[in-house]
């Protein structure tokens, strides 16, 4: 399937890039996580020792969530509005 | 109607926001709001690295605001208020310019200090944004608090942000 991820604020500079298509067989959220963890290199920014949140679709979700074509997977660190 | 989120780099009034608020609802008898601002260091510390000379505010669009509805929907279930109105700022924001307005209306005051606050404490959490300050040391992103994650489970919500 299809994937749009969205990377923000320090996962954004480390990774040098705001976006990105990619096409997976990962089902879950967590899958697709450790294929960019295969990767190596900037990726390891999304390293399981490092706080980082995800949503899909723009809402947040935990690893388990089930992926769907053409959604959007957004990768960041915790919030610190307000 | 006015949209209930308003994300922008201006900065707002609040006696204009909660003059509207109130001409807009007659039964409104209690507004309750919060103003979070930037702290001015320059003149506390001393130490000239952790002077923070500007605060550049990122966020996800499109999400921010999908995100702080859905707070204020989980509010309504909450509590018995009339109206809540939240306005974050975001880009670059100096010391002491104001940041984020949550203003609730109600019948009486119990009601809207419990949702601003409930407001408040899960926008810390759950709302995507994220600060960079910038110091004569250069540019650092601002850790999440334990503490805010703890406020929100006050609520008897689970935060694992920080």
């Amino acid at each position: 399937m299809k994937l749009r991820l969205r990377y923000f604020a320090s996962l954004r500079e480390s990774l040098g890039k705001s976006q990105e298509d990619l096409t997976t067989d990962a089902k879950t959220v967590g899958e697709l996580r450790d294929q960019l963890l295969a990767h190596g290199g900037a990726y390891l920014c999304l390293a399981r020792d490092k706080a980082v949140r995800m949503a899909l679709n723009q809402v947040m979700v935990a690893e388990d969530a089930p992926l769907t074509d053409n959604a959007e997977l957004a990768f960041f660190p915790p919030v610190t509005g307000g | 109607m006015q949209p209930h989120v308003v994300i922008q780099t201006e900065d707002f009034n609040v006696a204009e926001v909660l003059t509207a608020m109130r001409a807009s609802d007659l039964r409104v008898g209690a507004i309750c709001t919060f103003v979070g601002t930037v702290r001015d260091t320059r003149m506390l510390t001393g130490q000239a690295m952790d002077e923070v000379v500007s605060m550049t505010l990122e966020h996800y669009p499109g999400m921010t605001e999908s995100a702080i509805e859905a707070m204020i929907e989980e509010a309504h279930q909450r509590f018995d208020f009339y109206q809540a109105k939240v306005i974050h700022r975001v880009g670059e924001l100096k010391p002491a310019d104001q940041i984020v307005l949550v203003a609730v209306t109600s019948a009486h005051r119990g009601e809207s200090f419990k949702a601003c606050e409930f407001l408040m404490d899960y926008l810390k959490t759950q709302a995507p944004f994220w600060k960079k300050e910038q110091t004569p040391d250069g540019a650092k992103w601002v850790d999440a608090r334990v503490s805010d994650d703890k406020a929100l489970a006050r609520w008897g919500i689970k935060s694992s942000n920080a």
